[in-house]
């Protein structure tokens, strides 16, 4: 037994190898026909028509999957599957003019057969889409020819264009559309190559896309998936990942100015921070109880706190990349001692104690934490319950609406009309918000429509069913070679057909 | 000694399947709906209703049970509900993170360990074993997540030697791969490294008193040859033993070190299911992580039995 | 003094655990500041500029903080510990004065107990019951219980045939009293070494399980919640890291230190 000889072996092995790890170039120039996109959540699946976490259309939506219409980086509708359409006179009736020769990757050819059953799975009997009700207008799906859809509604949806550009509307193929959530298949840019659970997937250049003069520029695409922030920000010092378009720790975006090899770019997303109310609760239901919270928050302070400074302050539940924005965060600005005199009026002079169930995620609880201390100057003492996000969140609040005060970032967008979802956790009832809601679905003119939505916007800033704090600022971290990624994201999104490195 | 081994190889199955059932009963009752968590916040009840026969929760408790329970023995451990392959698969993916790392570390404790022990107890009561204890304190003292992000302050943020985190995936070369494990390795050896040490000194301060040793010593055989060619050996029994109950922290500590270091492992795919309510690859992981427990268990158990001339006189 | 002059380890862990507990109970009436006290403005000054100790992302004292967070650890691991030794050492005399068929199934449970991972089972804790401290204390506690379990058991159960022991069978006395007059009396002192080990590698618990999140909730300090908190300030801010990675060490090393001193004083034959 040489023991003692094998263990010294061992240490020089070791030693060696612990120099030869040290040494070995972890960071390899990257080839210019490929890009390594850096995102934090893994999508649960990959077919963003069977399940709502927002990653999945991330990494499917415009790459692999494309829809009827879609949205364009300044958030507007535009053809895609379909070139062109007719809206009948009384809006019930929507005539889609398909695209000719277009397949999915495997080769099946879509038509307006393929379109219909598309549209049928989503609103079906055994539907599983997150996005289901957006469907619900609609009685009835009729081909008279292979390249002519059309739609039959109840009632006159004037979003239903949008709302069809979304991910979950995604056009799926006949033969493909079970294998999605694993292997999925659209008519798009990119092919789905491989996806290493819990490290990355894999996309390729789709030889064979319609649109020739839209054809990705990129061989292949690789969507790495790291949740720390401090790894990300290694990752892509090391060059391991070329592009983080939303960087998840505001913290850390002054350690980039250095680089010179990086660029920062801060754009605004769809995420709206706010902490809902249930109104249908004491004191919640006085709106100068509300109102009087409002006024305690001090928004500006809260950016700086929570996220370093980055993100817009909002007034209302609206984001500056939609049509119609006003800034009415001047609406109930800071003001303390107002705050107070409300109070006082509500028959709250001593103040009073509330709850807050917050996700465990950070922006939820540091907010809740600073809008603790702006509180209890205002005599409100308010105690935070960490809810696990989404698990408990969803059953506890949005479910059973078991809560007083809540806070979470709303991803959807244009989503004002949560506050007229009956049930939905808020408990918020307001007639004179579901007629300017309904007037929007009957007119199908973006100029109205955004009137329109200005108007909601200020029926609810007044009324203050959910404290507006800020929307959520796309932190993008990329190579300064690398061109055409969104600066802004009007829809959870990173779409890679424009993406290109300079030379 | 066989009926000895059989009866606990008997009590082994039952241990196994009482908490087999425990397993599946907390996470079953866990609040928050597999189906709801896939659907999000948009979801009406009828899409709710129709994902979970899908998914075939609307089944009665007892059922869901024997259905998971029968699949596992069979070798079929249930497909996952986010990711929706075979959650057999899944964890054999992780594994090829979790096990070379569970070994790297083990190999690194042990390279630490073992001369210190061996050297302390030569020098008893002198600087080195004094050195040394205050290091086995230490070593036992320092939370594992806390050293690995001093290590990536040092030696990724700051020297830019390592990685921060993540894995690049074997078939990025081995090496590329064995450097991403590299840190988390050492944060997860260190505490380790630690007991280790301690048992070692004691255990060959032990033989060092016995009678084959000292004749050795007396024979004119070296000090330090005497410890390394004989004490050693003589010690190694309660060291593996020690090892082998360890080695199960090992697994259970790699939870907070793949969180800390962003590593694609078992602990990390059990996070993740459990926020994401994937009830199955829960039950399985867990599952997988407390029959690794026992069974390593009773593997030290059986191995005192054979190895100890003491206890092997005794039962037979 | 002269006893903890010939016992330096006893004497360190005493002095260390000693200097945590009077923090802690300080912290009650005293703090610098009120460690909840946020000042946005005074965000991320490094130790001295502001404070003794710096102040954390959103301008509190760090100082302040550790302090309290001394009491939150302190005494969470405190009742976890206590609980766990209770009810594990309970059981343990329960099953050593009972039967076979007792301590066989008192011991398999002990097995299930400790097959599960504690971080995990936390994890599961967590969803039912919240965070807070009671998820914490029964996380914690309930991973002490077979540790003192098997303790008690293998301790008693020498006890339990010696010849004194026998003797007092043989006298007719009720087990419930030989083991309160016999057997308790001979374990105490393992049992007391055992708590204060023990209480170190609660706070370890502690702190890993606040790290996740599943500890008290804010603005109430915890040292693992700190340490997380301070991830992504590390390369900005590495006093937010260090110090309470520090403050962790130092109370878990003092509690083992004193655990040994103790088990050097109380037993001579360990050493």
């Amino acid at each position: 037994m040489r023991i003692r000889k094998l263990f010294g072996a061992a240490a020089v092995f070791g030693g060696v190898l612990f120099a030869a790890l040290s040494a070995a170039p972890f960071a390899e120039a990257a080839p210019k026909t490929s890009v390594t996109l850096g995102m934090s959540i893994e999508p649960a699946g990959l077919d963003p028509t069977i399940a709502a976490p927002v990653a999945i259309g991330q990494v499917t939506w415009q790459n692999i999957f494309e829809g009827l219409t879609t949205i364009d980086r300044n958030g507007a509708v535009q053809p895609q599957l379909a070139e062109s359409w007719e809206i009948s006179e009384d809006g019930k009736t929507y005539t889609f003019k398909l695209r000719p020769g277009v397949t999915f990757h495997d080769g099946e050819v879509f038509d307006s057969s393929v379109a219909k059953f598309a549209i049928d799975r989503a609103r079906g009997a055994d539907s599983v889409n997150p996005q289901k009700r957006y469907f619900q207008t609609i009685e009835g799906v009729e081909t008279p020819d292979a390249q002519t859809l059309v739609l039959k509604l109840s009632e006159p949806t004037g979003s239903l264009l949008y709302w069809l550009a979304w991910p979950s509307s995604s056009m799926v193929g006949t033969k493909s559309a079970d294998n999605n959530k694993t292997t999925p298949v659209g008519t798009g840019p990119f092919t789905f190559v491989d996806w290493s659970k819990g490290e990355k997937v894999e996309l390729a250049r789709n030889p064979n896309y319609w649109n020739k003069d839209e054809a990705a520029k990129l061989e292949t695409a690789v969507f790495r998936f790291i949740s720390e922030p401090q790894a990300q920000a290694a990752a892509l010092k090391a060059g391991d990942v070329d592009a983080f378009p939303e960087f998840a720790a505001p913290e850390l975006m002054e350690s980039f100015e250095g680089d010179d090899r990086l660029v920062t770019v801060i754009g605004d997303t769809e995420m709206k921070v706010v902490a809902g109310m249930n109104n249908a609760r004491k004191p919640f239901d006085d709106a100068r109880v509300r109102q009087a919270l409002m006024m305690a928050l001090d928004r500006n302070m809260i950016v700086e706190g929570a996220w370093s400074g980055y993100g817009t302050p909002i007034g209302s539940h609206y984001t500056p990349n939609d049509p119609g924005y006003v800034d009415l965060t001047g609406v109930y600005p800071y003001d303390p001692e107002k705050a107070k005199v409300l109070l006082e009026e509500a028959g709250y002079g001593n103040g009073f104690t509330l709850t807050i169930k917050a996700p465990q995620m950070a922006y939820a609880q540091r907010t809740a934490q600073i809008m603790q201390a702006m509180f209890a100057q205002i005599g409100v003492t308010m105690n935070i319950e960490t809810t696990e996000f989404p698990a408990k969140w969803v059953s506890d609040v949005l479910k059973a609406s078991d809560y007083g005060m809540t806070i979470v970032a709303h991803a959807e967008p244009m989503d004002v009309d949560i506050y007229a979802r009956d049930p939905y956790y808020f408990n918020y009832k307001n007639p004179s918000l579901n007629e300017v809601l309904d007037k929007i679905q009957q007119t199908t003119d973006s100029d109205e429509q955004a009137a329109l939505y200005a108007e909601a916007q200020k029926i609810l800033a007044k009324d203050v069913p959910a404290l507006y704090l800020f929307v959520m600022p796309k932190l993008g971290v990329w190579d300064k070679k690398l061109k055409g990624l969104w600066e802004n994201e009007p829809i959870p999104s990173n779409v890679l057909r424009e993406v290109y490195w300079e030379e | 000694m066989a009926s000895l081994i059989a009866r606990r190889l008997v009590s082994l199955v039952v241990t196994l399947l009482v908490t087999s059932l425990l397993i599946f009963l907390v996470m079953d009752l866990l609040p928050g709906d597999p189906a709801a968590v896939m659907l999000g916040t948009s979801a009406s009840p009828d899409t709710l209703a129709a994902l979970q026969r899908e998914l075939g929760l609307d089944q009665p408790l007892p059922l869901r049970y024997l259905g998971w329970i029968s699949g596992v023995l069979q070798g079929d451990l249930g497909t996952s509900y986010t990711y929706g392959v075979p959650v057999a698969g899944l964890i054999v993916e992780r594994l090829a993170v979790t096990l070379p790392l569970a070994a790297m570390a083990i190999l690194i404790s042990l390279m630490i360990a073992v001369p210190m022990g061996v050297e302390a107890a030569r020098r008893q009561k002198g600087l080195v074993d004094l050195t040394v204890g205050l290091f086995s304190y230490i070593g036992i003292a320092v939370p594992a997540f806390w050293l690995g992000l001093l290590l990536i302050l040092l030696f990724a943020t700051n020297l830019g030697w390592m990685p921060a985190g993540g894995f690049p995936g074997w078939e990025a070369g081995a090496l590329l791969a064995l450097q991403a494990l590299l840190l988390p390795a050492v944060a997860l050896a260190l505490p380790q490294a630690a007991v280790l040490t301690r048992v070692t000194r004691a255990a060959v301060l032990e033989t060092l008193s016995e009678d084959f040793v000292r004749t050795a010593r007396a024979k004119g055989l070296g000090e330090g040859g005497a410890v390394w060619r004989h004490a050693l050996p003589a010690s190694l029994v309660p060291i593996i033993a020690v090892f082998g109950l360890q080695a199960t922290f090992l697994v259970a500590g790699a939870v907070l070190v793949e969180n800390v270091f962003n590593l694609p492992g078992l602990g990390r795919l059990a996070y993740q299911a459990l926020s994401q309510r994937d009830v199955i690859v829960m039950q399985d992981v867990v599952l997988f992580f407390a029959a690794l427990v026992i069974v390593m268990n009773f593997l030290v158990e059986l191995a005192y039995i054979l190895v100890d001339p003491r206890l092997r006189a005794e039962r037979s | 003094m002269r006893v903890l002059a010939r016992y330096p380890i006893l004497l360190a862990g005493a002095l260390i655990t000693g200097a945590l507990i009077l923090t802690a109970v300080l912290s009650l009436v005293w703090t610098p500041l009120p460690p909840a006290q946020i000042n946005i403005l005074q965000r991320l000054k490094p130790p001295l500029e502001q404070g003794l100790l710096g102040t954390d992302q959103f301008g509190r004292d760090m100082a302040s903080m550790l302090m309290a967070g001394a009491w939150n650890s302190l005494s969470t691991a405190f009742l976890a510990v206590a609980a766990g030794a209770c009810i594990g050492s309970v059981l343990g005399l329960l099953a050593a004065a009972g039967r076979d068929l007792l301590q066989t199934v008192l011991m398999r449970i002990c097995d299930v107990i400790f097959a599960v991972p504690p971080i995990l089972s936390a994890m599961a804790l967590g969803a039912f019951l919240g965070a807070g401290r009671i998820t914490a204390i029964i996380a914690i506690g309930t991973f002490m219980i077979p540790v003192f379990a098997r303790l008690t058991l293998a301790g008693a159960l020498q006890i339990w045939t010696r010849p004194y022991v026998l003797a007092a069978i043989g006298m007719g006395r009720s087990a419930v009293r030989i083991t309160l007059v016999h057997v308790l009396p001979n374990i105490g002192n393992q049992i007391i070494v055992q708590v204060t080990i023990q209480l170190g590698l609660a706070i370890l618990t502690e702190a890993g399980l606040s790290f996740l999140g599943l500890g008290l909730a804010p603005p109430a300090p915890t040292w693992g919640r700190m340490l997380a908190d301070a991830q992504t300030f590390i390369g900005q801010a590495p006093w937010l890291a260090v110090l309470p990675g520090a403050a962790i060490l130092m109370a878990v090393m003092g509690f083992s230190l004193l655990g040994d001193g103790l088990r050097e004083l109380l037993d001579p034959r360990a050493r």
